[in-house]
């Protein structure tokens, strides 16, 4: 059967139907294909004989491995899928699953590991990292390939007792998408016969046949045990090359263990894995059909290396053979591959089997799905023609520190002639990528079009640039790079022209598709002059849409995308109009069935109203305007922002060259300000003459975008006319005004502030002091009045009043205009730690979300102030950051303790007085703070004065000095973080009595990974991985962390209580100890309109299913109950916080009366849970644990 | 003791006083009231064409706008899980649970005015266990080029495609805001509509001068504006196949009683129930049974259509007369009408 879809669906298919087991755990790019597995065993998909798999969901991939381990021993078929970090996890059981010789199948979309920073994309970092742990590695060109070699593996390992790793390339094979045949289970039961399957249960730990295998051994045995397994290994290549020769008698498709393409007698050969092997042979075609001696050796089986397949298919003739390895081995005389080829060639030389030892150079390409493309690949060709060929090189990027890089020609084009490429540009939420899913499916139903899309994404989660790459074709398209020369180009929204060089893709004569929201005869006028004139350079066909009038008539504001792929099908001439129309309408009732008639008749709607709105442009002879696309970011940018960043931000990024970049991964912080991106037309905007000056919209804006200041009036001179101020309501500050500024080009429009605003103007009962309104009309002015609010001083911290909300809106956040999600519910929280903290805060901020759009390049948005301090953030790993953090606690506490120890050492050199006041200093309240911060200011500029003939001891106060004020460690990250993968380090780190403070944004799911339970899920919700509701209660880890006695706890919600999430924060801060905070943060996953995060907040605390707690362990020791409950009884039913959910409403249709009995037990939880606190609130102190840490 | 029992849509009554589609049924409790109170029939509260297309284009908007935007994330939700509107599915839970609890029919109500998704509704609500299905077609035409014939033909339309989807009884409740609404209704019946129901109520939106703001009119139907439909009932008595149902204005047994006697199958009422409280309609049920005694009728079969206008009747000459009489009642009432401008 063909089918369209991506390689992980390819890969799990296979696994799915041939295992009895999944372990799983997500990990971009290989989610996926585990979200797949529990979904097909939800449905009680059965495998082929007939056994619905168990998929169980672990808690790290350390966990999962461990499962697989066990299950193994027990005798179950079992698989996992994973990628990167999550493999490096798996590693040590890997060598105990293959050092016992047992047969299993871990399917990897290969994925870059992090080192100097973390990339998601696809290489073979992770898969060459367990090279060495005994798994055969089998690697996968494509996704048809993913699913005929995912059947391959598991025959093989049942055959050979060697694992097996079966990998593709993370995103380029793991998300593209292609024609596939599928292979039908009578061909996987002929390949897997059930006596292999029962051999590998006879091998099984069972009291029937006692055995001990795990044991401990000695010096005597442990090396000679481990050469028994040789056998098993040489026999590996043979058996798997027969099992695809069976493969091969059964579908026609024949694979080789080392497949050789190209010229008959090659005088050069390049040599590849993974989906990059496909371009060398696509591109080797084309050389040889030029008459080049050229030839491309395809490595499959890359463990056990097959050495003498690879000599016997690599031709005689050849005198020079480039190995491409996707990985990088710092230090490493050449990457694996490379030296695996290089000592088979030499050997094999060295016994004869080949009479010239051609000369074999290596190259590294494509790491982090950097581009391979035919141009890159004659690059290489070109390299070994050469009279010296470099030794080691790279292509694909320009390396002008070691020189290594290869030049390549982008034009070079060796496309079928008969394919159509196009191009589709949208953004996030406009539905391009769906409706390119979708145009891929119908066209894909054809017999005789094979189809290919691939979609490239941006880091930022609101608001970001997707690119679909499209190809359709009569042939089966093994193209596994961008499209370039472009038949069709879709620009979905006209502003992204001003940003990105969007024609960069059309070939010549191409046909241009512009969705604008101007009348057609004004669509030309409205186009910057460089893409005038590259519409005129390549005599493109212009058309143009308003596909946002469109769809907002059909009543589907915002989803342009049944119109633009509509206009795509009756402008394209990929089909006949009238059958595309109609193949769009059947997709869009086969889409939208079962989301409702009416949805469906909206769509249709919006196909019948397209046509008449669409309309040719004609194209002028010459530009009409010489207007320029707005700069990325503004003239007066520091440097590295003006050539580094903003190249990133413009999608230029390939072209910076490895000179340009930090070494260690140290990026400059607060890029983010420099980043206009307007991705909203509507913008919170400021009524001065309703405003309270309550600073509850500042407090809960996620994105920072509302700042208050308040100012004397002369300061107000030069204001920009229409400047808005309001006289300061608060007392004692008379002649004082008050503003609040909207960063309107940073306003996602999420309108959190709209809902949190508490008044009204008089007789306008729907409009709020603060409201949404165009951003068009009002952006000049808002961009004057930004530079002039910034010229404005800033509040002293010391005479704010951090105990309110409404002081807090006076401090600078130094986080600010994220990628997060536009009303996301985790950043409100970080920026108020910024606000109060910052100056002195270093972060370590587990994987996850807050990693992405606290750490994703191009830009960033923890900042600093105008004295140049702020927050120091890293990310070290998913699993390990409470540990990180701790680590940079006692980092802190070692250089603190250096810092007075030198500073007692030098009380009389520095001055009595002013050590005495530092060593004496109590720093809790910003006075304080403040008082403590100048008198290292005066110590260090006394130090300075003493210079260097102070001797070490001054020296070494000087690098230290900084940790006299005390420093504020937060470890941040997410319940997966929490709850799962890092439970054990964070319960490490609460329990080691340290002051780390360690805030958990609670989503209650994996949010970063697309929804997946966690230990944080509800019961009743349902997520991925927990498709038929979570059957167990959420984890209290309030509860756990209070059993510890010396642990600061508090629970908060700021949308239910804001003036709680402020005092916890305080405290938990102020608190000498672990603290941890558990905020909750409405998500996306939940299912709910972002713009009412705050009430489903208040709600979740209402109902009593988040109840407000503080445990504060110095009023026990005060003599007091250490355990406050903040918020009221429950108050209303669960029902009415959780049937505002998609998560939960879903169980409600899916299985009626189970979510009814969920919801009974889940409601029965809260009762018991707050009668538990109840009683807590009403102990007396003693009957806590103690804090037993010695003080002083 | 008088027999009350009747049929209508072909469905056995043990009375003709039926609790038509009001918040009272939200709730099993009230609808197991409502039968204890002794009603012959209950139409349960309306599921509205608006929330559930509403409620769909929200969980639509909801999982798309975060659909394949994201590199890590291209959905967040299990992909077989496309819930069913939350009303939607309160609805055939509220009917199944219904059917279970009392032993009088139970019809359930569609409240719309397109003839999109009703159907699908329809024929869910069927399956749930309904009796029949009254349809609420509740057309506002705020496009004031919409024609009459329009809005007419949509009704046909929408009624056609729900009784194709379903094999129990269905009733069209009507508007009274045709030109010609006796045409519409012989239009319905004989397009198959198993019964009217006379007349839907026009919740007119109301502007509030004090908030500057537009709110929903809501108001409990009154006596007095119980004889438009019952001059309705008694001209189309006769002159239609299926059961005619009055609602509208029903406060006492003798506003029932006058309903039966202009021809009704069966008197409907929700105002009068939420005014007085649910025990009403055993006041309305019993003091129908003493009127019926009090007048000496056996049976109520013997009541109905009494007073309705003879078939062979004139109804041009029945409404004018009705007319004339009623001026000139408001002249002797309140003095002239027409003088007062002169």
């Amino acid at each position: 059967m063909r089918v369209t879809i991506d390689g992980n669906e390819a890969a799990a298919d296979v696994a799915y139907r041939l295992n009895e087991l999944c372990a799983i755990y997500p990990i971009t790019p290989s989610s996926t294909m585990a979200e797949l597995a529990d979904e097909w065993s939800s449905h009680r998909r059965p495998n082929v004989w007939g056994t619905v798999p168990t998929v169980m969901e672990m808690q790290s991939e350390g966990g999962a491995a461990g499962a697989m381990h066990g299950a193994l021993q027990g005798g179950a078929l079992s698989t996992t899928f994973t990628a990167s970090q999550g493999l490096l996890l798996m590693i040590p059981n890997m060598y105990k699953i293959a050092g016992e010789l047992t047969s299993t199948v871990f399917h990897v979309a290969a994925r870059s590991i992090a080192a100097q920073g973390l990339s998601i994309f696809g290489d073979h970092s992770d898969v060459m990292a367990v090279r060495q742990t005994g798994f055969a590695l089998l690697s996968s060109a494509s996704v048809q390939e993913a699913h005929d070699l995912a059947l391959v593996a598991q025959a093989a390992t049942l055959r050979t007792r060697v694992p097996f790793v079966h990998f593709f390339d993370g995103f380029r094979t793991s998300h593209e998408i292609n024609t596939v045949e599928l292979l039908p289970d009578e061909v996987l039961r002929e390949l897997v016969p059930e006596q292999l399957v029962r051999e590998h249960r006879l091998r099984a730990l069972t009291p029937e046949r006692p055995f001990v295998r795990g044991t401990a051994q000695n010096p005597d045995v442990y090396f000679q045990a481990r050469e028994t397994v040789n056998p098993f290994y040489s026999r590996t290549p043979g058996i798997v090359q027969s099992v695809m020769d069976e493969l091969a008698a059964h579908t026609g498709r024949p694979y080789g263990l080392v497949e050789y393409a190209g010229h008959d007698a090659p005088e050069v050969v390049v040599v590849c894995m993974g989906s990059g092997a496909q371009t060398v042979r696509e591109t080797v075609t084309h050389l040889v059909g030029g008459g080049a001696r050229a030839g491309a050796l395809q490595v499959r089986l890359y463990r056990p290396f097959p050495a003498a397949e690879l000599v016997a298919a690599l031709p005689a003739s050849v005198r020079r053979v480039a190995v491409l390895d996707r990985t990088k081995e710092p230090g490493s005389n050449g990457e694996p591959l490379f030296l695996d080829v290089l000592t088979t060639l030499a050997e094999a030389h060295q016994r004869g089997a080949i009479e010239t030892m051609p000369q074999v150079i290596g190259g590294r390409y494509g790491l982090s799905s950097k581009e391979l493309t035919p141009g890159m690949v004659c690059a290489v060709y070109d390299e070994l023609w050469e009279e010296y060929p470099r030794s080691r090189f790279t292509v694909g990027i320009t390396d002008d520190v070691g020189g290594t890089s290869l030049l390549w020609d982008p034009d070079l084009v060796i496309e079928d002639p008969a394919m159509l490429r196009a191009v589709f540009y949208g953004i996030g939420s406009d539905g391009t990528v769906g409706a390119n899913k979708n145009t891929i499916k119908i066209l894909g139903s054809d017999p005789k079009v094979h189809a290919q899309a691939y979609f490239v994404y941006d880091s930022k989660k609101s608001g970001g640039l997707t690119v679909s790459h499209l190809r359709f074709g009569p042939h089966p398209i093994r193209a596994p790079y961008l499209v370039s020369k472009a038949h069709f180009v879709g620009c979905h929204h006209l502003g992204l022209l001003e940003k990105i060089d969007v024609l960069a893709s059309a070939g010549d004569g191409a046909t241009l598709l512009l969705n604008a929201p101007q009348p057609a005869d004004e669509v030309w006028d409205a186009l910057p002059r460089p893409v005038q004139q590259a519409i005129i350079d390549k005599k493109l066909t212009v058309w143009a849409i308003d596909a946002d009038a469109v769809a907002r008539e059909a009543g589907l504001p915002g989803r342009t995308n049944t119109v633009l792929q509509t206009c795509f099908f009756a402008i394209s001439g990929v089909l006949p109009r009238r059958a595309a129309i109609e193949k769009v309408k059947a997709a869009i009732r086969k889409t939208y069935g079962r989301r409702g008639s009416e949805v469906v008749r909206r769509n249709e709607a919006a196909v019948d109203a397209t046509i008449a709105a669409l309309h040719e442009i004609p194209v002028p002879a010459a530009v009409s305007t010489d207007r320029e696309p707005d700069p990325a970011v503004p003239a007066d940018a520091p440097d590295f922002v003006r050539t580094v960043t903003a190249a990133m931000m413009a999608g230029r990024g390939d072209e910076i060259p490895v000179s340009a970049l930090p070494v260690d991964g140290t990026y400059p912080s607060g890029t983010t300000a420099y980043e206009k991106r307007r991705i909203s037309d509507l913008v919170a905007t400021w009524d001065p003459d309703t405003c309270i000056q309550c600073g509850t919209c500042s407090f809960v804006c996620p994105h920072s975008v509302l700042r208050a200041k308040y100012v004397g009036e002369d300061a107000l001179t030069g204001a920009p006319a229409g400047f808005p101020t309001a006289p300061l309501n608060a007392a004692g500050l008379p002649d004082t005004r008050y503003t609040l500024q909207v960063y309107a080009e940073d306003c996602t429009g999420c309108s959190l502030c709209v809902e949190a605003c508490p008044v009204s103007p008089v007789g306008e009962p729907h409009r709020k002091a603060i409201n949404l309104e165009p951003l068009e009309p009002q952006l000049q002015a808002q961009r004057g009045n930004v530079a002039f609010f910034e010229t404005l001083p800033l509040a002293e911290r010391s005479r704010v009043d951090f105990g309110t909300v409404r002081g807090t809106q006076f401090l600078q956040p130094l986080f600010e205009f994220s990628g997060a999600c536009s009303g996301c519910g985790e950043t409100p929280y970080l920026k108020l730690l910024t606000q109060l903290f910052g100056e002195r805060a270093t972060v370590a901020n587990a994987t996850g979300c807050s990693s992405i759009y606290g750490g994703n390049l191009p830009t960033t948005p923890w900042a600093k102030n105008a004295a140049g301090r702020g927050p120091a953030w890293s990310n070290s790993l998913f699993e390990d950051n409470a540990e990180f953090g701790l680590g940079l606690r006692l980092a802190a506490d070692l250089h603190t303790g250096l810092a007075r120890e030198r500073l007692r050492e030098l009380r009389d050199v520095v001055g009595p007085e002013l050590a005495d006041a530092i060593l004496d200093a109590r720093q809790v309240r910003e006075f304080e703070l403040t008082a403590q911060r100048e008198r290292v200011a005066e110590l260090l500029r006394r130090l300075a004065d003493i210079g260097e003939v102070g001797g070490p001891a001054v020296a070494d106060l000087r690098s230290v000095a900084d940790h006299l004020l005390r420093r504020s460690v937060w470890i941040v990250g997410g319940d997966g973080w929490a709850y799962d993968i890092g439970s054990g380090g964070l319960d490490h780190v609460l329990a080691s009595g340290r002051d780390v403070n360690v805030l958990v944004l609670d989503t209650e799911v994996y949010s970063n990974t697309g929804g997946q339970s966690s230990k944080a899920t509800p019961l009743a919700a349902v997520a991925k991985f927990a498709s038929g509701g979570k059957a167990t209660a959420k984890k209290d880890l309030a509860l756990q962390a209070i059993a510890y006695g010396n642990v600061y706890v508090a629970r908060v919600a700021m949308g239910a209580d804001p003036h709680q999430t402020l005092t916890a924060f305080r405290e938990a801060e102020a608190y000498d100890g672990p603290s941890l905070i558990i905020a909750y943060s409405h998500c996306i996953a939940h299912g709910i309109e972002m713009s009412k995060g705050l009430d489903q907040q208040y709600r979740a605390v209402a109902s009593g299913h988040w109840p407000l707690v503080r445990y504060d362990p110095t009023v026990r020791a005060r003599g007091g109950n250490p355990f406050q409950l903040d918020s009221p009884r429950p108050r209303i039913p669960l029902g009415d916080y959780v049937y505002n959910e998609l998560r939960y409403r879903m169980l409600r249709s899916s299985d009626p009366a189970e979510a009814e009995r969920l919801l009974a037990l889940a409601q029965e939880a809260v009762d018991q849970r707050w009668a538990t606190y109840e009683e807590m609130a009403t102990r007396p102190p003693a009957r806590y644990a103690a804090d037993a840490r010695r003080k002083g | 003791m008088p027999d009350l029992t009747t049929h209508y849509l072909g469905l056995a009554l043990r009375n003709p006083v039926v609790a038509s589609a009001s918040p009272l049924s939200l709730h099993l409790k009230g609808v197991r009231a409502l039968a204890d109170a002794g009603v012959g029939a209950i139409v349960l509260y309306s599921l509205f064409e608006e929330e559930v297309h509403r409620e769909q284009l929200r969980d639509l908007q909801i999982v798309e706008a975060h659909e394949d935007a994201f590199g890590e994330a291209l959905s967040y939700f299990p992909r077989q899980h496309t819930p069913e509107p939350g009303a939607a599915h309160h609805y055939l839970r509220q009917i199944e649970r219904a059917v279970a609890a009392v032993d009088v029919p139970v019809i359930a109500s569609l409240n719309g005015s397109t003839p999109g998704g009703w159907a699908s509704f329809a024929a869910s609500m069927e399956s749930a266990g309904a009796a029949a299905i009254e349809l609420n077609i509740y057309a506002v035409p705020g496009d004031p080029h919409t024609p009459g014939r329009i809005v007419e033909d949509r009704h046909v339309e929408i009624l056609h495609a729900v009784k194709a989807a379903v094999t129990v009884p269905v009733a069209v409740k009507l508007s009274p805001h045709f030109s010609s609404v006796g045409e519409v209704a012989l239009r319905l019946d004989q397009a198959g509509a198993d019964g009217l129901v006379l007349f839907n109520r026009f919740l007119h939106p109301d502007i509030d001068p004090e908030t500057l703001s537009v709110e929903p009119g809501v108001a409990l139907s009154t006596p007095q504006e119980a004889r438009l439909p019952r001059a309705w009932i008694a001209i189309l008595h006769g002159h239609v196949a299926g059961s005619l149902a009055a609602t509208t204005g029903v406060e006492t047994a003798e506003d029932v009683a006058a309903y039966l006697l202009a021809g009704a199958d069966v008197v409907m009422t929700a105002s009068a129930l939420l005014r007085h409280g649910v025990t009403h309609a055993t006041t309305l049920v019993e003091g129908l049974e003493a009127w019926l005694d009090r007048k000496g009728f056996a049976h109520i079969d013997g009541v109905r259509g009494r007073l309705a206008v003879p078939r062979e009747a004139d109804p041009t000459a029945y409404e004018r007369a009705g007319y004339v009489a009623a001026l000139e009642r408001g002249r002797a009432t309140y003095g002239s009408l027409t003088g007062q401008g002169g």
